[in-house]
C-alpha cells in the first residue's frame, strides 16, 4: 500500500485527458454539448432501466445533464456548473458508486475547447474531486459491518458500467 | 477514520485525546480492517494503520479508461460532422 503524495506527480483525485480533434472549435463545442447522444455509447453507459436514446445537456448554468429512455423517462447524471459557449463547460457528475444519481456527490468534469488554427481543436477534459467518493467512503463507516464495503461497491460500479 | 487522514498512525496515537480506551480503538480498527477501509503494517514493534486508498485508485483507473473511450467517440463524430459540413 503506497500513499499518493503530491511529489508523485499524479493527483489521485483527478483524471486528465487531452485529445486533438480535426474540427473547428464551434463544431467541436456543438457536437459535444448539443449532440452528445450521437457519440455517447448509450447502449453501454446509461443508468436507467429503459433503453437510453439520447444524452442531453441543458444549455445554461443550472441546467440538467441527463439520459432519455425510449419510454420517455429521464435519468439525471449531473448539472451544468459553467456554460461558456465554444470554450469551456463544467458539469457535475453525480453518479455514485452504486451507479445511481446522487446530487450530493458533485464530482466535476471540466471540458476546455482550445482552437488550434481554424480547423482544429484541442479538447482538454478533467474529471476532478474524486475525493468526494472518498468522503462518501468515510460516511459509510457506519454501515461497514453490514453491506457497506467500499471495495464491493466499487466492483459493482465498475461491473454495472461495463455491463 | 478522520484521525488517519494525515497518514499512518499507531493505535496509541489514534486513541490519544479520545474518550475511548485503547482496546476499544483496537477493536474498531479490526472491524474497519475487515471492511477493507483501513490497512495495517508493522513498523518495528508498532502496528500502523492507514486509510485504504485502493477504492479510489480502482475508480480512478476505471474513469481513466472510460474518458479515453468517450473522447475517442466524440472525436470521430466531430470529425465526421466537420467533413459533412465541408461537403455542403
Amino acid at each position: 500500500m503506497t500513499e499518493q503524495t503530491a511529489s508523485s506527480g499524479i493527483n489521485p483525485n483527478n483524471v486528465r485527458k487531452v485529445i486533438q480533434v480535426k474540427a473547428p472549435q464551434a463544431v467541436a463545442w456543438a457536437v459535444f454539448t448539443e449532440k452528445m447522444g450521437t457519440w455517447w455509447p448509450l447502449a453501454t453507459y446509461k443508468i436507467g432501466k429503459a433503453n437510453a436514446v439520447d444524452a442531453v445537456i441543458e444549455p445554461r448554468v443550472g441546467g440538467r445533464w441527463y439520459e432519455r429512455g425510449d419510454d420517455g423517462s429521464t435519468c439525471q447524471w449531473g448539472s451544468v456548473l459553467s456554460w461558456e459557449p465554444h470554450t469551456r463547460l463544467v458539469l457535475s457528475w453525480d453518479i455514485n458508486a452504486d451507479w445511481q444519481y446522487d446530487p450530493s456527490l458533485k464530482t466535476e468534469i471540466e471540458v476546455r475547447f482550445i482552437a488550434d488554427g481554424k480547423d482544429r481543436t484541442r479538447v482538454e477534459l478533467e474529471h476532478r474531486r474524486l475525493d468526494r467518493y472518498g468522503a462518501r467512503r468515510d460516511e459509510m463507516r457506519t454501515i461497514f459491518d453490514s453491506t457497506g464495503d467500499w471495495g464491493r461497491l466499487l466492483e459493482s460500479f465498475a461491473s454495472a458500467a461495463a455491463a | 477514520m478522520k484521525r488517519l487522514r494525515g497518514g499512518a498512525r499507531s493505535v496509541g496515537e489514534i486513541a490519544e485525546g479520545m474518550d475511548v480506551s485503547r482496546p476499544a480503538v483496537s477493536q474498531h480498527l479490526k472491524i474497519l480492517k475487515a471492511a477493507r477501509l483501513v490497512t495495517d503494517r508493522a513498523e518495528g514493534t508498532r502496528r500502523l494503520y492507514a486509510v485504504n486508498t485502493r477504492g479510489i485508485e480502482v475508480l480512478r483507473s476505471w474513469l481513466d479508461g472510460f474518458w479515453d473511450e468517450m473522447l475517442l467517440a466524440f472525436k470521430e463524430t466531430a470529425e465526421r460532422q466537420t467533413a459533412k459540413e465541408r461537403k455542403q
